[in-house]
């Protein structure tokens, strides 16, 4: 395993909001390091002025109107809500002060 | 002790006047019952994609111009990924590399030595303005918060300046400067109550002379002008005094206590910021065309401080006037038409900024009806200057008449006839009244007789009231004094 | 007649219209079908009867009446779990939304429902479609008819497995990097790839967006004409949905045979492919060469390339995808939470399995400050050369033919803890995905051990129909994908 190629699990799955086991964490240390390993042949490759795909067939200006359709009665938008009080979603306190 | 200035940066987030969301046709408008406005697409639902708006791409372009911003030839959408609640998909639609607008200027007007001489004009940097998607709303109670996703989705446009402002006044300038030009143009109606202009201000202070930028803090959300002058200030005072005692300032996000008066540090758990922005698959560029920007552009009205300036050049008008009538494109458009048909600007200005202005905020609606919708046309103005100018009738039965007007949409000659409100200019009538008066009262006769010159007004008064204004008042005068001689 | 259920669903528009046999009988043909295999297979995650049999019954009425709604009408069709029905569960495979129903219908189901087609029950998949196994699947693992102690390819296994033992006449797949054609090709049936953009992705739950494509999965190539037919086309709530002038693709079937330019990529012939794949490919080239048609031996060289590329882009893409999977407003919540930031770990921790939390954790990485640059750029660079390979490769020939997975199916449990050797299932087919192109996995013959192998042909942008009747050309006279495994 190279230097270059370590991941540090816990940043990353802090980013992505995941919470691992200690088993996870392990076996997912060892083989996102054998997955970048196996990334390495990518820099080899001369990319110099080749532009980035972002889409395979570019079209440009796909837009609509700025005219309402009809939406979800609330009823609908929270169909699947975990938790609702008065037609809101409820979370846990998010407080942000100190 | 040493002296420290001030190096200010603002973000301004304003929504822009549309009539549904960024990226997906749900409605949107202020005030309504909680999740009403959504659709599958504003609720993150899987499978869902987004759908550009065209209207708030053209009203994006329309305030890079109205700020002299260069449009780019091709803008892309990114996603800046972090979770919240109020964040449906758990990113925003934003661009980060390829914004829509680049650079330009806003032009600020600071406040003047008094409210009738104008202040500075400067022209502050902008570093870029992007488009993107609002966020929902989060409400607390006492075990929870709760999140509604009306405003969810809704463009957003963020002007983001350089670090070129120096004073909590500057930073005020700068977001009325933009609230003017925004609702001039009809881009924004930026009402801060409503939520539809906010502002993050990054703040930092410095020994006076020294060129070096020192450590920022940002302050988010602050949602009045008041609120970003005194966060600004309490701001520039903290960070002066913390440095004075050899104190350090820390890179950090502070909250403004509105109520209190302070800023304090949030403490938040999460990491430091790593958005990880990438180009959002599921749209597409934007190629903005030359004829596209040219043709939005002639749909702008003058830029309200151009006009400023030339109504203070061109027609003489007092800055206090001139900035009156430059708050509303429409308000100017009726008093250039009305001295274009009769060339007496501060006369018409006077009707048009005092009489107008006082109708309409009378009415309740009336802000947002539009001038044009109105019943009174500029023409009729005009015309009742026309008939003050060759004293068809005073100036009081002008005003007097004015409210009528407006009302109706009657024209002035016509109200005048049929009220009968033609100025009497029959010598032998008015002389005979004013005889009259100085008899029914000689008390201020006498004052004025012994050298009391302002007990002439009453007299006047008199005399005015008894032909119900009729009188020319200038006639009234030489005729009483030649009585009184 | 033979069994409806194994019927092709071109057969089976022939005898409704015709008045042979009844939707309803097909249905229940069907159905009965499933009840006596499914516990064999574990293709579906949900069907309802009642419902189908319902449906069937309006079918026979509209036709009655004389108000047919074409060729689908009464054609029981299943659909991948990640393709949203109104008012119908969605799992994609995954405990995190065990329990979501959606209210609105993804647009490739609203268009078989004005089709009279019969949507027939929701079918198994990797979780998120991620994998190639059908294993990943959080709810059960679906079993290969033609050897069910095999996995039956994935992501879109159960959909190709219902299909193969013929619990349902056609489906909906995804495929991000092969997901439809790797399983077509290890259950035996024909499964196919549209052109990016052909076929509306609104309603499909994203895995990676600029990859994702809906296909028909089928028992011959006709069928996939059929379906294709029914779906593509532009929608104005995709934006990469593209104009296009959509064929008749049926038609196109029905044109006298061309003397075809077909490639073969040198690349996708070397070290690492069974050689009874090998033979069975070559077999089906020689079928062509027999036709009149040119072989043409070329190069795609970056194509070693291609699953680096595509294990950076994928994941990156997916990180972000499903972020909306958070606890919050419709997705599984923990009830260990005690702050909304713990909400979302603990109700991700618990709703997503472990290939998900993998490329999730991959897929934040190669975009975190620092790296997106070295990898996710870097790779969207690599994937313009990839992409001018194959556009390069076809201002020679008009096709390109290639295997479609390296090896038949393999044993369930075989290759579950080397994600690395699972990836690799996908080396001949996620190229396309990177270019974009409509690829087909068509049937072309069975291993010694009598596990099904597919042979892809891979088109031209927007050029399906060309590639169909390549297709057919060698399905109309082999029909491998209507023999049936012995359940
Ligand atoms: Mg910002
Ligand atoms: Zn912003």
């Amino acid at each position: 395993m190279s230097e270059e190629t370590s991941i540090d699990i816990d940043y990353v799955a802090t980013l992505a909001r995941i919470e691992l086991t200690d088993e996870e964490r392990e076996q997912f240390s060892s083989q996102l390091e054998d997955i970048l390993d196996y990334f390495e042949r990518i820099k080899a490759v001369d990319v110099a002025g080749i532009e980035p795909t972002a889409h395979a067939f570019p079209i440009y200006n796909v837009w609509e109107e700025d005219v309402p359709e009809p939406g979800l009665s609330p009823d609908e938008a929270l169909l699947n809500a975990p938790e609702q009080r008065g037609n809101q979603i409820v979370v846990p306190k998010v407080v942000e002060d100190a | 002790m040493k002296d420290y200035e001030a190096v200010i940066g603002l973000e301004v987030h304003v929504q822009l006047k549309c009539d549904t969301k960024m990226f997906t046709r749900a409605a949107y408008r202020f005030g309504e019952p909680p999740n009403t406005l959504t659709n599958p697409v504003v609720m993150g639902l899987p499978g869902t994609l987004p759908v550009l708006n065209k209207r708030a791409i053209e009203l994006s372009i329309q305030t890079g111009l109205m700020f002299g911003c260069h449009i780019a030839e091709v803008c892309k959408w990114d996603r800046k990924n972090y979770f919240y609640p109020d964040q449906p998909k758990n990113y925003q639609i934003s661009q980060f590399d390829q914004p829509i607008c680049i650079g330009g200027v806003v032009e600020i007007e600071l406040p003047g030595p008094a409210r009738n001489v104008m202040g500075e004009h400067r022209e502050v940097k902008l570093t870029r303005i992007h488009l993107e998607e609002d966020v929902g709303k989060l409400t607390h109670y006492e075990n929870g918060s709760l999140v509604d996703f009306n405003r969810a989705g809704t463009p957003l446009i963020e002007i983001v300046s350089e670090p070129d402002l120096f004073s909590a006044e500057e930073a005020a300038a700068f977001l009325n400067a933009i609230r003017l030009n925004m609702i001039y143009a009809g881009l924004s109606d930026c009402d801060m109550e409503k939520g539809q202009m906010r502002c993050d201000a990054n703040v930092s202070v410095r020994p006076v002379g020294s060129e070096k930028l020192g450590i920022r803090t940002e302050m988010k959300n602050l949602n009045s002008i008041s609120g970003v002058r005194d966060s600004v200030n309490y701001e520039i005072r903290r960070q002066s005094k913390v440095l004075e005692k050899g104190g350090e300032i820390f890179q950090e996000t502070r909250r403004w206590n509105a109520e209190q008066g302070y800023t304090v540090a949030l403490r938040s758990k999460e990491e430091a910021h790593d958005y990880r922005y990438f180009p959002d698959p599921d749209l597409m560029p934007v190629r903005v065309s030359r004829e596209w920007v040219d043709c939005l552009h002639a749909k702008l009205p003058e830029r309200p401080f151009d006009r400023q300036r030339r109504y203070l050049k061109d027609f003489g008008l007092p800055f206090t006037m001139a900035s009156v009538l430059c708050q509303n494109s429409e308000l100017g458009n009726f008093f250039e038409e009305a001295v274009t048909k009769c060339n007496k600007p501060l006369e018409i200005g006077n009707l048009v900024a005092n009489d107008l202005l006082r109708e309409l905020s009378a009415g309740k609606d009336a802000e947002s009806q539009g001038l044009v919708l109105l019943p009174i046309k500029s023409g009729h103005v005009a015309e009742l200057v026309k008939l003050v100018e060759e004293g068809v009738i005073s100036r009081q039965i002008a005003q007097d008449i004015f409210p009528q007007m407006f009302q109706t949409g009657e024209s002035p000659s016509t109200i005048v006839e049929k009220k009968g409100l033609r100025q009497t200019t029959d010598m032998a009538e008015i002389e005979g009244v004013c005889a009259r008066i100085i008899a029914e009262n000689p008390k201020p006769v006498g004052e004025f007789r012994a050298g009391n010159e302002k007990a002439i007004n009453a007299l006047k008064g008199g005399v005015m009231k008894a032909t119900r204004g009729k009188a020319n008042p200038a006639m009234v005068d030489k005729l009483l004094r030649k009585l009184l001689a | 007649m033979s069994d409806l259920y194994y019927q092709s669903a071109a057969e089976l528009a022939r005898l409704l219209e015709k008045g042979e046999i009844s939707a309803r009988q097909l249905m229940q043909s069907v159905i009965d079908r499933t009840h006596s295999v499914e516990e064999k297979i574990h293709a579906f995650l949900r069907f309802d009867p009642d419902e189908a049999l319902v449906e069937a019954e309006k079918s026979d009425q509209r036709r009655a009446a004389g108000k047919s709604l074409g060729s689908l009408d009464g054609i029981p069709i299943g659909l991948k779990d990640l393709i949203c029905v109104s008012g119908q569960g969605l799992t994609c495979g995954s405990r995190i939304l065990e329990n979501y129903v959606s209210p609105y219908d993804a647009t490739c189901a609203a268009r078989l429902k004005e089709r009279g087609a019969i949507l027939w029950g929701r079918l198994n998949m990797d979780e998120f479609a991620m994998g190639s196994s059908t294993e990943n699947s959080a709810f059960q693992t679906t079993c290969n008819p033609w050897n069910t102690e095999c996995i039956p390819g994935g992501s879109s296994g159960g959909s190709t497995a219902a299909v193969a033992a013929g619990e349902t006449i056609a489906a909906l797949g995804s495929d991000t990097g092969g997901s439809i054609r790797q399983p077509a090709s290890l259950c035996g049936v024909v499964g196919l790839k549209p052109s990016y953009g052909l076929v509306s992705r609104y309603g499909l739950a994203a895995f990676a967006s600029s990859l994702d494509q809906i296909g028909p999965i089928t028992r011959t190539v006709e069928d996939s004409a059929l379906i294709l037919q029914a779906i593509a086309g532009h929608d104005a709530r995709d934006s990469t949905s593209f104009k296009a002038h959509i064929p008749d693709y049926q038609a196109a079937l029905k044109a006298p045979p061309r003397r075809w330019k077909l490639g073969l990529p040198r690349e996708y012939f070397a070290e690492g492919l069974d050689p009874e794949i090998r033979q069975a490919v070559e077999k089906a080239v020689d079928f062509y060469k027999n036709e009149g048609c040119e072989i043409v031996e070329i190069s795609l060289p970056h194509t070693e390339l291609a699953l680096p590329v595509y294990y950076i882009l994928a994941p990156a893409e997916a990180s972000s995808n499903l972020a909306r999977y958070d606890g919050v407003r419709y997705t599984h919540r923990s009830e260990r939470a005690e702050d909304h930031v713990d909400l979302y770990f603990k109700s991700r921790g618990e709703g997503f399995g472990q290939e998900v939390k993998r490329r999730i954790i991959l897929g934040a990485y190669v975009l975190s400050s620092g790296y997106y640059d070295a990898y996710y750029l870097r790779a969207q660079k690599i994937r313009t050369l990839i992409r001018n390979d194959f556009m390069d490769a076809f201002k020679k020939v008009d096709a390109l033919i290639t295997p479609v997975s390296p090896t038949a199916a393999f044993k369930i449990g075989e290759r579950l803890d080397d994600p690395l050797s699972m990836y690799l299932s996908d080396i001949y087919t996620l190229s396309i995905n990177l270019a974009g192109l409509p690829a087909i996995s068509v049937p072309c013959g069975f291993t010694s051990k009598k596990l099904p192998v597919g042979v892809q042909i891979i088109g031209q942008p927007f050029k399906e129909a060309e590639m169909l009747s390549i297709a057919n050309l060698y399905d109309s006279t082999h029909r491998f994908g209507m023999e049936h495994p012995e359940l």
